[in-house]
């Protein structure tokens, strides 16, 4: 026996493979690296290496005036500006004690929640795009086309938006506009079930995501992951039920869980379908908002040099990606003395190296995918 | 000496042209035959390849609801020849840790493979470069021949992107070739060769006790197993040309861009032309096989049956040495219908008959071909294990089946 066993020096010999994935890679949205330690197909560890992107916001942050941090935070979760802008504002109201007329907060809630739908879109063409499907991400842009157009009408931009500002927001919305909204949710509605054909549905997309990279629930908490990475895994949190902010109170939506309908529960297709029900809990968000407007000013008067008292503040916002906030500690002057950004891509990022073990090279594309990071956030 | 077609070509056509072509030597006429051959099927691999790369993009561009490139000429069509000379003029690089040799090989066999079947792949009864006998094991053989070149290319760069590319591929062919073959095999038993002009002829006679059945005497009408060796035949198909959902070895999103990812220039461009050539060669193959060839599903003219016209034909046929041997022969069939056409009138109709065979045969192979391009640009990709497991664990049983059903039906039935 041992003479079919025991390694002889002339025979075949197999070796584990150190392969940089990323930072310049098709699949790694962005410029994440994966550093993935492969035995032939199989995937035994990997590790994200991050930082590529780094701009230094939250040393820029303590240099320039409260004001001029908001379009910064634009710049941090780029695919979801409205939301980030938000999170900044109303981390500065709440310290300064200032009140934003209801008009602005509706306008605020309707903006974050189509920027929702813009970034859940993309997430869903991406996840297609990284499992080899290229023709649903062009179908997702279709839609997007509408949300980005109805963006740049209010706010001048397409990407980063800086819509949301101290004490209000930027432009009003004409009927003209709240007419295009009108539009395009019931546009959204249609083509909702035209994406579901397409790839939630698709056997092979299903085989590819469904009990691929399981994140039970302690676990997901345990890392803590946040946003649809958490609920995917059927834990039901949502900062807008559980702290809400900006009046969202007063708006009514189900919170989708991942409910194991294809595999086990916190799979990757759960946390895809948590994304594509989101978009239509969104759409009656914004059906509401554009109900419920009410009349009157957008903007309060907040001074230039905005000073605030000394003290700190932390108001978490759920973006499209989860828990978003800034922790901002401030000393009375007319820049904050200390700011901490919490992306919820970094946290969710974080579990990659307990999820990626002993999976495939399509897998590991599949995992991240439907973690759904972006790297200007994680780096910041 | 026997008159060859070769020997009339060279007399009658270019001899038309240039009086000395005459009293060429004979090996000097042959090289001739040879190049003009080459040089037609490289052309018509290269003409597909260009069409096709347009007619994807056009087509995905349908399935997109977007345009495609509509900017090159009259609504893009002229494309793919900027991109034909984008790739031309563009820097060869080659990775300074490559084999140098294989690398530069790699391309050349995998082009080489994709080109060589376009010799035994009939358009018609008539219109076929070289008529072998092994004419199927040819092209399956030759197809094959085209995964070593991939192989190769996977190892030579030393970019490990590339060398899970090759390792995939060999992974992959070994699970779509044996159902491949044995969904052959199932012809194969069937008419009882292995030549493709006899296999489309048998699908032209009496089947379901009719002289004429038309559509119904191609294979996949003729035997159950037929039909789900045709399905079978096509997925795997899709496999062995590298097409979505099993285009796992330039899986982009994976790994960059698989096997190809050092290649640039005109060295990639022969990988991309070699996809799309073997792409007809597998919708070819599979009209030949199943869908009846160049038999249209309503009846031909019956110029086949018009017995002067084939009169003309044989005796035009016997004249050029269409049946003759030697190397001549191999180019006999081919270069008879050549001479005929330039030298006969009544050529003509038949050539019209060939014609119609040939505009059967393209128009269901491009039906497939647009198939092909169709699930490309709809589905995701398949995982390793899942290409793996649908080849060998549920192709493989069921084209087995599919084999002993045949044998039954042609033992049993007669």
């Amino acid at each position: 026996m041992t003479l079919l066993t025991a390694p002889r020096p002339d025979t075949l010999r197999t070796e584990e493979l150190l392969v940089n994935m990323g930072p310049q890679h098709p699949s790694t949205h962005g410029v994440l690296r994966l550093v993935v330690r492969t035995d032939g197909e199989i995937v035994r560890e990997a590790w994200p290496q991050i930082g590529f992107l780094h701009r230094c916001f939250e040393k820029v942050a303590e240099s320039v005036t409260y004001a001029q941090v908001t379009p910064y935070c634009d710049r941090m979760d780029y695919l979801a500006s409205m939301n980030n802008g938000l999170a900044w504002c109303l981390a500065v109201e709440r310290l300064g004690g200032i009140e934003v007329p209801e008009r602005a907060a509706y306008l605020r809630v309707m903006m974050a929640e189509l920027n929702r739908i813009a970034s859940h879109l993309l997430a869903f063409g991406t996840y297609a795009l990284d499992l080899g499907a290229f023709t649903p991400f062009l179908y997702g842009f279709r839609e997007r086309e509408l949300i980005l157009s109805i963006f740049e009408k209010i706010s001048g931009g397409r990407l980063l938006y800086h819509y949301p500002r101290l004490g209000g927001v930027a432009r009003d919305l004409t009927p003209e506009l709240a007419g295009e909204i009108r539009a395009f949710i019931a546009q959204m509605r249609r083509a909702w079930p035209e994406y579901n054909e397409l790839l939630s549905e698709n056997q092979i997309f299903i085989k590819r995501t469904a009990n691929v990279g399981v994140i039970p629930a302690a676990m997901a908490v345990a890392y803590g992951l946040t946003g649809p990475c958490l609920r995917g895994s059927g834990v039901k949190f949502d900062l807008r039920r559980a702290k809400p902010y900006s009046l969202y109170e007063r708006f009514d939506f189900d919170i989708p869980v991942g409910e194991g309908i294809k595999g086990e529960v916190g799979d990757c297709w759960d946390r895809y379908w948590v994304r594509m029900r989101e978009i239509i809990e969104s759409l009656r968000i914004i059906e509401q908002a554009l109900d419920g407007l009410p009349e009157g000013e957008i903007q309060t008067k907040v001074s230039r040099t905005l000073k605030l008292p000394a003290g700190e503040v932390y108001v978490p916002c759920e973006n499209p990606r989860g828990e978003s906030g800034y922790y901002l500690i401030s000393d009375g002057k007319t820049s904050p003395l200390r700011v901490k950004a919490r992306g919820p891509s970094f946290n969710n990022l974080s579990i990659t190296h307990a999820l990626v073990r002993d999976v495939l090279i399509a897998d590991v594309v599949a995992i991240v995918g439907s973690i759904d990071i972006v790297l200007g956030e994680v780096d910041r | 000496m026997e008159s060859t077609a070769a020997d009339i070509f060279l007399q009658r056509v270019l001899g038309a042209i240039w009086p000395g072509a005459q009293t060429m030597p004979a090996w000097l006429g042959y090289s001739v035959l040879l190049l003009l051959g080459a040089a037609l099927i490289i052309g018509w691999m290269s003409l597909l390849a260009l069409a096709w790369t347009y007619g994807e993009r056009r087509i995905a561009g349908l399935i997109q609801v977007r345009l495609g490139p509509n900017r090159v000429g009259p609504q893009g069509i002229l494309q793919p020849l900027a991109d034909g000379i984008k790739l031309l003029v563009k820097e060869d690089v080659v990775p300074a840790v490559a084999y140098r040799f294989i690398y530069t090989l790699a391309p050349l066999i995998v082009f080489v493979g994709a080109l060589l079947p376009f010799i035994v792949l009939p358009f018609s009864e008539r219109l076929v470069i070289s008529n072998i006998e092994l004419g199927l094991y040819f092209v399956l053989a030759f197809e094959a021949i085209e995964v070593i070149g991939v192989l190769m290319a996977g190892w030579a760069p030393g970019s490990k992107w590339s060398l899970y590319g090759g390792m995939r591929l060999a992974a992959q062919m070994l699970s779509y070739e044996i159902p491949m073959g044995l969904c052959a095999l199932v012809i194969i038993i069937l008419t009882g060769s292995v030549n493709l002009g006899e296999i489309v002829a048998w699908q032209s006679r009496d089947a379901w006790f009719m002289e004429h059945p038309w559509i119904f005497g191609w294979a996949i009408f003729r035997s159950p197993a037929a039909l789900l060796a045709f399905v079978m035949f096509y997925v795997g198909g899709l496999a062995a040309t590298k097409r979505a959902p099993f285009d796992l070895p330039e899986a982009e999103s994976e790994l960059v861009a698989g096997y190809h990812t050092e290649y640039s220039g005109m060295r990639f461009a022969f990988f991309f032309m070699a996809e799309y050539a073997s792409m007809y060669v597998i919708c070819a193959l599979a009209t030949i096989l199943f869908l009846g060839g160049w038999h249209a599903p309503i009846p031909r003219p019956e110029l086949a049956a018009d017995a002067s016209l084939m009169e003309i034909w044989s005796r035009l046929a016997a004249a050029h040495g269409a049946a003759g041997t030697g190397v001549a022969g191999k180019f006999g069939a081919f270069g008879g219908s050549l001479i005929a056409l330039l030298t006969d009138p009544g050529a003509l109709k038949i050539l019209l008959h060939q014609t119609f065979g040939v505009v059967n045969l393209l128009l269901k192979t491009f039906l497939l071909y647009f198939v092909m391009i169709w699930v490309r640009w709809t589905l995701p990709r398949l995982r390793i294990d899942q290409v793996m497991y649908l080849c060998l664990k549920v192709f493989l049983p069921f084209s087995v089946a599919c084999v002993v059903w045949a044998l039954i039906q042609v033992v049993m039935l007669g």
